[in-house]
């Protein structure tokens, strides 16, 4: 359909279809994309390719069957997801964790940044030409994954956080293989910036590529390294802390042009910072329970269960049932590797969530590609897709 | 939180429905034909400064399930500022449950197209102003049903 | 015997199905075509730990046209189907295609307005490879089953759609 009102138009711009199935586009996006020559006059992203119906999805599930569903969102952040939309319901609830939960869960959240950021790293600089990065960052991606695997049994998709708590405790051995690793990080990552941040052609493909003012940034709703590349001071782990962060001390690192280099140096130092609060975490980390001590949220232990008729009755309503949190309605904000995720609960009493809207920070990332894309070339566009750092999953939902 | 509710009450004192609070989240229930004034005032003044736009979150309140006696589709606006830290919820009901319909606030917030865009889409509320209303997340087949309806089922069609 | 004894050690006889059966299969070079999650499992069989290149597929075309597999990895919505099955349509014979994961293979987890579930209702697909996401060694398995699916049916590709698509669509709509 457009391509017959393009040839009959007259005009002398070309369009082209980029995507949904490109090797450079993270995903199936499509880019309607009008060129003059090698220019873009006008890029028209085109979603939905990947739109699963999550939020419908979790309208007739419990609250603890929405978890593996949110786990799908960003899946290259598998545990950002959940430690939001866990904390979205335990406000609902009313209630907090015990502080070796929470330690832990800062924990896993930060090592899935560092995670995140690292695939992000590989793919940018492979879509920009530099393959040897991508080979670099999945040495370390995998260590991560091993790590993964030893606490919650699988390597993307963790579903490890529990309404209340955790699923269960850290594995015996997982705090000194986390301290292998988090020792050996800052020198393996120096390989990093060795091959990009002082590269010719890095420079000159990503420097005044993508600019957004500080205002802009915030006009359209960026987040997250986005926003922090363009200068704009916040971060939702250090502004409106939530589990443990305000025990922690790290930077905020911030760039100055608002390009995709400054947001490349920006996210590169927040690899390191998320670092140094694992460390923090690993040192500082208190014993006790995992898991909050209420008979309505939390499953009762198993000798409990198969001993005594009240742990067994409870067992079961929870399980038949789901927890019901009281009426009302939280919105909840976390600091994901891509900007800031929401979860917005609406509970009516019952044990399914009367709606849940996901405010994805990659769907927001993306929204003015129209305005940054124009004027600039075709491999431009690449660059800010890749510096966007959008994961379709999370776009479409 | 407290400054932005009573400066709202005072500039806007017949547009403010309700005002309550829930687990530290505020939310302020006011009326659609004032919301592009109100969201304009929220960002502009200096000491409410809600210049973030986080969401637009449509919802429908089937009649009967939730609120009994409220009108059905409502959208809810996040805000967030960045100099106080707090934040703040916006709920307007859409007027009209056949036909409902929103002034839009793009030209108050620039991110809200592609949110509005996505409401327009799965829940059918058009938002009056808006210089690029079209589907945006559901396949063309879809075209005239808004799946994130009460009324209509997981499965699809 | 005969020809064999005379020859030695150095020549190896062989029939042109078996040589070419061998060559196909050692040289498999996938579509591009990670639609979600599970493209990330693909990609990281492609990396270092489990390289792909032993087995001679670390080539990903994004071409369809100089590509002999397609990898359906990740959830098919309903307002992708047209591209996937034209990308399918655009590869070259002998084509075979692996659905990876839960989704490709049923739908998986989304049972929703806007999935399909399965893509083996628009193609015909030769293995499938279960998991949420499979681990790369789940899908480099399904590899090696593909090579012995290519190894025990020579130059069937064709056949094989002609009479075996036509009787699993008719199975399910009917007609």
């Amino acid at each position: 359909m457009k391509t017959a009102e393009f040839a009959t138009s007259g005009n002398e711009t070309m369009l082209l279809n980029l995507g949904p199935q490109h090797p450079s586009t993270h995903g199936v996006l499509r880019v309607w994309l009008e060129l003059d020559g090698e220019v873009i006059v006008n890029a028209d992203p085109d979603i939905g390719y990947l739109h699963r119906g999550i939020e419908k999805m979790c309208e007739n599930r419990t609250y603890h069957q929405c978890l593996p569903l949110t786990d799908r969102l960003d899946y290259l952040a598998g545990s950002a997801n959940n430690l939001g939309y866990v904390l979205a319901v335990e406000k609902l609830l009313g209630v907090e964790v015990p502080k070796r939960a929470q330690y832990i869960r800062v924990l896993m959240a930060e090592l899935t940044r560092i995670a995140s950021h690292l695939f992000w790293l590989g793919t940018h600089g492979h879509d920009l030409g530099a393959m040897t990065p991508l080979f670099f960052a999945f040495r370390e991606r995998e260590q991560l994954m091993d790590l993964f695997e030893m606490v919650w049994g699988a390597r993307m998709f963790p579903c490890y956080f529990r309404i209340g708590g955790l699923a269960a405790d850290l594995p015996e051995g997982f705090m000194e293989k986390a301290w292998e690793f988090v020792k050996a990080f800052p020198e393996q990552f120096k390989d990093y910036h060795s091959l990009l941040t002082k590269n010719r052609i890095w420079i000159s493909r990503t420097k005044n590529v993508g600019v957004m003012t500080k205002d802009e940034a915030i006009d359209w709703g960026w987040s997250g390294p986005m926003s922090r590349g363009s200068g704009v001071d916040w971060d939702v782990r250090r502004d409106t802390p939530y589990s443990s962060y305000q025990d922690f001390d790290f930077k905020i690192p911030l760039g100055e042009n608002g390009d995709t280099y400054d947001r490349y140096l920006v996210r590169m130092e927040e690899m390191i910072q998320s670092n140094l609060i694992c460390r923090q975490v690993l040192e500082k980390m208190p014993g006790g329970d995992i898991n909050v001590q209420d008979p309505t949220i939390i499953l009762p232990p198993k000798d409990k269960v198969y001993n005594t008729i009240d742990g067994l009755i409870n067992h079961f309503l929870l399980i038949q049932k789901g927890i019901t949190p009281p009426k009302g309605e939280v919105y909840h904000a976390i600091e994901a590797p891509k900007g800031e995720m929401g979860f917005y609960i609406i509970s009516d009493g019952s044990a399914h969530p009367y709606r849940v809207k996901v405010r994805g920070p990659s769907f927001i990332n993306l929204s003015p590609t129209k305005v940054l894309a124009k004027g600039q070339m075709l491999s431009d566009l690449i660059a800010l897709i890749g510096t966007m750092d959008i994961v379709l999953a999370d776009v479409d939902r | 939180m407290n400054t932005a509710t009573e400066k709202l009450q005072a500039k806007f004192p017949d547009a403010v429905v309700d005002i309550y609070e829930f687990r530290g989240d505020t939310t302020v229930i006011v009326k659609s034909d004032m919301l592009v004034e109100i969201c304009t005032f929220l960002r502009d003044d200096p000491e409410t400064s809600f210049r973030y736009l986080s969401s637009i979150s449509a919802v429908d309140y089937l009649p009967g399930s939730y609120l009994p006696a409220s009108p059905r589709f409502a959208a809810v606006y996040h805000l967030y500022s960045h100099q106080f830290k707090n934040r703040i919820a916006l709920k307007a009901f859409c007027p009209n449950d056949e036909n409902p319909a929103l002034p839009s606030v793009v030209q108050v917030w620039s991110t809200a197209d592609w949110h509005e865009r996505e409401a327009y889409d799965l829940m059918g509320i058009k938002f009056i102003g808006h210089p690029d209303l079209r589907r945006i997340l559901t396949p063309p087949e879809c075209e005239g049903s808004y799946p994130l309806r009460k009324d209509y089922p997981q499965e699809g069609f | 015997m005969g020809i064999e004894e005379h020859l030695g050690n150095n020549v190896l006889t062989t029939s042109l199905e078996k040589l070419v059966d061998w060559a196909r299969k050692n040289s498999l070079w996938p579509a591009t075509f990670g639609l979600a999650c599970c493209a990330i499992e693909m990609i990281v069989t492609a990396a270092n730990r489990w390289d792909i290149a032993r087995f001679g597929m670390e080539a990903f075309r994004a071409s369809p046209r100089q590509s002999d597999l397609m990898i359906v990895a990740g959830t098919v919505t309903k307002k992708m189907v047209p591209a996937v099955v034209r990308i399918y349509e655009q590869m070259t014979e002998p084509k075979w295609v692996i659905a990876m994961g839960a989704c490709a293979s049923s739908g998986g987890i989304f049972r929703s307005y806007a999935v399909v579930q399965g893509i083996d209702k628009y193609l015909p697909v030769d293995v499938y490879v279960p998991g949420c996401p499979p681990r790369p060694e789940g899908l480099l398995y399904g590899i090696l089953k593909l090579h012995e699916k290519i190894l025990k049916d020579p130059f069937l590709s064709q056949k094989y759609r002609d009479q075996i698509v036509p009787a699993r669509r008719e199975h399910e709509h009917g007609h």
